[in-house]
């Protein structure tokens, strides 16, 4: 029963990266992208970490995904269809995707990791006020750091994003 | 019941189908959701082996990843409209000169 759910979501996590990448228009590709990590956050909770999952759900499916179908919709609709791609260019694309899979996935089964020993989950699933707890003591200077990251990235990005033509307008008006 | 392979063989899946779009994709947007597509497939190795240890650190490396991520997606995004306002244009073959 859990392969089940295991199957299905990895068919919806792939599949739609997939078409996050080929879709023809770029919003389509947008929510493709959004399902995607939908899927990943699906893997979070068959993974017993339900607070990642729905950090996960917050921040990509919510923030994320708006934020690339805003800046989808202010990029002219010309640009947005994909411009035509150099064949050979995508075929080896494909021919080397298929031999990093094949080579790695080899790699994976052949290591210890495939040994049931050690690749079965064993012990009970971690209790999140574990992670509270070691983010506030231990992390706690990453955590900091991290808060003062974001939001120097998104100083960042507003400055970035400013129009200077326009505020040059505003301020002969006054 | 699934094992720690069967994520781990989701996770280079999603890995090498980001690979693939930043090799053959030329425009910026879609290189940005490769970049994305890579990224959750590392979060999703932290969390299965977090699972497997059994081990909390797995999970708070997670939390720091999709936050870092996220502030990612936002400057990126915020470079690509400026360079679209000066280009006219989301293609990165047109980007080579980087005059302003």
């Amino acid at each position: 029963m859990a392969d089940l759910v295991f199957i299905a979501v990895a068919i919806m996590t792939i599949g739609s990266a997939i078409v996050a990448l080929e879709s023809r228009e770029l919003v389509y590709g947008a929510i493709a992208l959004a399902i995607s990590m939908l899927g990943i956050a699906g893997f979070f909770l068959i993974l017993d970490s339900p607070f990642v999952a729905m950090f996960q759900i917050t921040v990509y499916v919510g923030a994320v995904a708006v934020l690339v179908i805003f800046t989808v919709m202010l990029v002219r609709t010309q640009a947005l269809f994909s411009t035509i791609e150099d064949k050979k260019r995508k075929l080896a694309g494909i021919i080397f995707m298929l031999i990093f899979i094949g080579g790695i996935g080899s790699l994976f089964l052949l290591s210890g990791i495939n040994n049931p020993t050690f690749g079965n989950f064993q012990g009970s699933a971690i209790d999140f006020t574990a992670i509270g707890k070691e983010m506030v003591t231990y992390y706690a200077p990453a955590l900091i750091v991290l808060a003062l990251t974001l939001a120097g990235s998104v100083i960042g990005a507003l400055a970035l994003a400013r129009r200077e033509d326009i505020e040059q307008q505003n301020e002969r008006t006054y | 019941m699934s094992e720690l392979i069967d994520f781990l063989i989701v996770s280079l899946v999603l890995v090498a189908i980001g690979i693939y779009g930043l090799v053959v994709k030329r425009n910026a947007i879609r290189m940005l959701f490769s970049i994305e597509i890579i990224a959750n497939a590392a979060n999703l190795n932290l969390i299965a082996f977090s699972r497997n240890l059994p081990n909390a650190q797995g999970q708070v490396f997670a939390l720091f990843s999709i936050a870092i991520a996220a502030a990612e997606v936002a400057v990126g995004l915020g470079i690509i409209i400026i360079a679209y306002r000066l280009y006219k244009e989301i293609d990165v073959e047109e980007f080579r000169s980087m005059r302003g």
